[in-house]
């Protein structure tokens, strides 16, 4: 069966250029004192990029340690309970921590410990990215500090008290908006600061080049275990395939090993938040226009003078005013489109799930339920739905208790 | 080597003149529109009179990730009150109505700069009276695209190098820079120190080695000693947070003094070997 398979476009994979480019988007807008580290941290990634051992390392610890591959599921009843497209989910809410976030920290704190560094920091909106680092550095043995928005720390408690049971520090943020933007802002700091000993384990496919280059490249295992298990179940690819947009993590993973198939839809979701208004959602790409933050060229949400605005999510990991630079690119050239859904919809994609599969999803990925169950509403049977379901729901209880108006 | 190709000239100028009198020229920073649009350009006014030979002015931003603790306060209340890089150009054109002569030189992160439009942006440099911009997260690798429009109409680009900086980088920045280097004194972001790192004396030497250009020491100046000690190894002397901080501790009647007596022995501390005029 494996070898009547397709392999993934290579064509796709030449970006980003040298310049760590993706057309216009990407580069290094870094400050001068961080430029020899990016350096080094590119060559670090292509040297271990060329070295079996270190793959065998990841695969190891892929298997035995995360669980992966993670399997592919039909949510029949889903998709019945529509009447449209057949739904599969990509079951990253599965992998070890509760979503995908851990296969990028393994490979980057893998990385650092080639590199000689055992500081490691990371920053970190829902939590998930926090977790999975403090989780990789417990491993590895790597003392862990996590940058947070105090404003997320509130929402996000369950992630916390991980965090600090695994060993790490969690430094609260509590200038500019108090979420992950601003906690970017402070791990870059600490960065600029501790430079020669120290790690930075950057979340998602966004910042400044290589960590859309890396971030992507560990993530990816996504997109090729999905692609290999649909065309195995089905002999086909999918019509679409979609997920959550916050920086763009889970989506580019899933996204780049199908960017090839031109026949395959590739659909990312924002967050619309309660709507359309600037400072109510978090839909970068649907909303807002080019411009650079966070070392990167990318689109941005920002007023008429440059100044990057304030976001709202019922999810935390996609309240951001940014977006990877791969996306920006891949809505430029339009082969891949995105959209918003409200933090309503994707309460309803949320419970949906709940009661029709028996899962319980992560805010972010409701997102991307939720919007492809409006799609497959309009399709038949012969329409097949990929969605990466890129996290489990437990850290979000709290929230939606709150939104449905029941105390805990 | 060429030894500046600032056309305007007038940065360049200004650490020739300071030179002749055998001390750093003194260059102070404030964030435009802080505390207020109207006590910016009094403390404008009153830096100048007390000696300051260029003034930088931090153009605010609502992500400064390489500035610390103060400029981050002094950004935000300067946006609160609706400071923009328009309103910034048109405090400096009023500055030199009244006569200010003085290089002004912007410090700013690359986009609300990006956002204006770059050619606007050089344009509107020309036609308020500002000199050069200083600009933090724009490495020598994306600075062409922000050179080229200012380079045409005669406004310097300032380049920063940082103690991480190989020998290969300050070259390539010795190569682009115009009007003076910014000499990052330590690793990490701006703020007063105790201080001035141990390693400063070899690492200007260092840069030294490769550029006729004015080096100017920023990041942690905080006292007459540390601008003494800069100035004996360096053409120019940057002060920022600390004396943010003073104007900050100053009840408002008082800020402009502070600030004045503040820069006042700041500048006594840029004459080598002790003289003064």
């Amino acid at each position: 069966m494996t070898d009547t398979l397709t392999k993934p476009d290579a064509a796709s994979q030449s970006f980003p250029d040298e310049h760590g480019r993706f057309g216009r988007f990407g580069g290094q807008y870094a400050p001068e004192t961080l430029m020899p580290a990016l350096q080094e941290l590119e060559q670090a990634w292509i040297d271990a990029q060329a070295d079996p051992a270190f793959h065998d390392e990841i695969a190891r610890l892929a298997a035995e340690y995360v669980g992966r591959p993670t399997p592919l599921y039909e949510a029949e009843r889903l998709s019945n309970e529509i009447g449209g497209a057949r739904i599969f989910l990509k079951r990253e809410d599965l992998a070890h921590t509760g979503a995908h976030k851990i296969n990028n920290a393994i490979g980057q704190a893998l990385l650092a410990k080639r590199m000689g560094k055992k500081r490691i920091i990371a920053e970190t909106g829902a939590g998930q990215h926090g977790v999975a680092s403090a989780t990789v550095c417990a491993l590895l043995g790597l003392d862990c500090i996590v940058y947070m928005g105090d404003l997320d720390i509130e929402r996000q408690k369950p992630n916390v008290f991980r965090m600090k049971l695994l060993g790490a520090e969690v430094r609260p943020v509590t200038n500019g908006s108090r979420t992950l933007k601003d906690a970017i802002n402070e791990a870059i700091r600490d960065w600029v600061t501790n430079v020669e000993s120290t790690f930075y384990l950057f979340g998602t496919a966004a910042g400044m080049h290589p960590y859309p280059l890396i971030v992507r490249d560990l993530q990816t295992v996504i997109g090729r275990e999905a692609r290999q298990q649909i065309q195995e179940r089905l002999g086909a690819l999918p019509t679409a395939v979609m997920a959550a947009v916050g920086g763009g993590s889970n989506a580019i993973g899933i996204f780049h090993p199908f960017a090839g198939d031109a026949n395959v839809q590739l659909i990312g979701i924002e967050a619309g938040g309660h709507g359309i208004e600037p400072g109510s959602h978090a839909a970068t790409i649907v909303a807002g226009r080019e411009g650079i933050l966070h070392g990167s060229r990318s689109i941005v949400l920002q007023d008429d003078d440059g100044q990057v605005i304030e976001t709202h999510s019922i999810s935390a990991g996609l309240d951001y005013p940014g977006v990877g630079p791969e996306h920006a690119w891949l809505h430029d050239t339009g082969r891949a489109s995105y959209v918003p859904i409200t933090d309503a919809e994707a309460l309803g994609g949320f419970i949906a799930l709940c009661r029709t599969e028996g899962i319980i999803p992560a805010l972010e990925s409701s997102h991307a339920v939720a919007y492809a169950m409006q799609w497959a509403a309009d399709r038949s049977k012969d329409d097949i739905v990929l969605v990466n379901l890129s996290g489990r729901g437990d850290k979000d209880l709290e929230t939606v208790a709150r939104e449905l108006g029941v105390t805990l | 080597m060429t030894a500046t190709k600032s056309s305007t000239n007038a940065i360049a100028d200004a650490f020739a003149a300071a030179a002749a009198e055998n001390r750093a020229a003194l260059m102070p920073y404030l964030t435009a529109g802080y505390p207020t649009a109207e006590r910016f350009a009094e403390l404008l006014e009153a830096l100048v009179a007390a000696g300051a030979n260029l003034v930088e002015v931090g153009i605010p931003f609502s992500d400064p990730l390489a500035d610390g603790a103060t400029v981050q306060h002094t950004s935000q209340i300067a946006l609160e009150q609706g400071m923009t890089l328009q309103k910034a150009f048109d405090l400096i054109r009023e500055f030199r109505r009244r006569g200010g002569s003085v290089p002004i030189v912007f410090m700013g992160y690359t986009n609300p700069f990006f956002q204006y439009g770059l050619d606007r942006l050089a344009a509107e440099a020309v036609d308020a009276g500002v000199d050069g911009f200083i600009i933090p997260d724009l490495p020598l690798e994306e600075s062409e695209e922000f050179a080229v429009p200012l380079r045409e109409r005669g406004r310097d680009l300032i380049f920063l190098v940082s103690p991480t900086s190989t020998d290969a980088r300050i070259e390539g920045v010795a190569k682009k820079a115009t009007g003076f280097i910014y000499c990052v004194s330590l690793t990490g972001v701006t703020g007063a120190r105790d201080r001035l790192w141990e390693g400063i004396g070899a690492y200007m030497q260092r840069i030294r080695a490769h550029t006729d250009l004015p080096l100017a020491i920023g990041f942690g100046i905080s006292t007459p000693q540390h601008v003494a000690q800069a100035a004996s190894m360096a053409d120019g002397v940057i002060v920022a947070s600390a004396m943010l901080n003073a104007i900050a501790a100053a009840p408002e009647s008082e800020q402009v003094a502070v600030a004045t007596s503040f820069i006042s022995a700041m500048k006594t501390a840029t004459y080598r070997n002790g003289q003064q005029d």
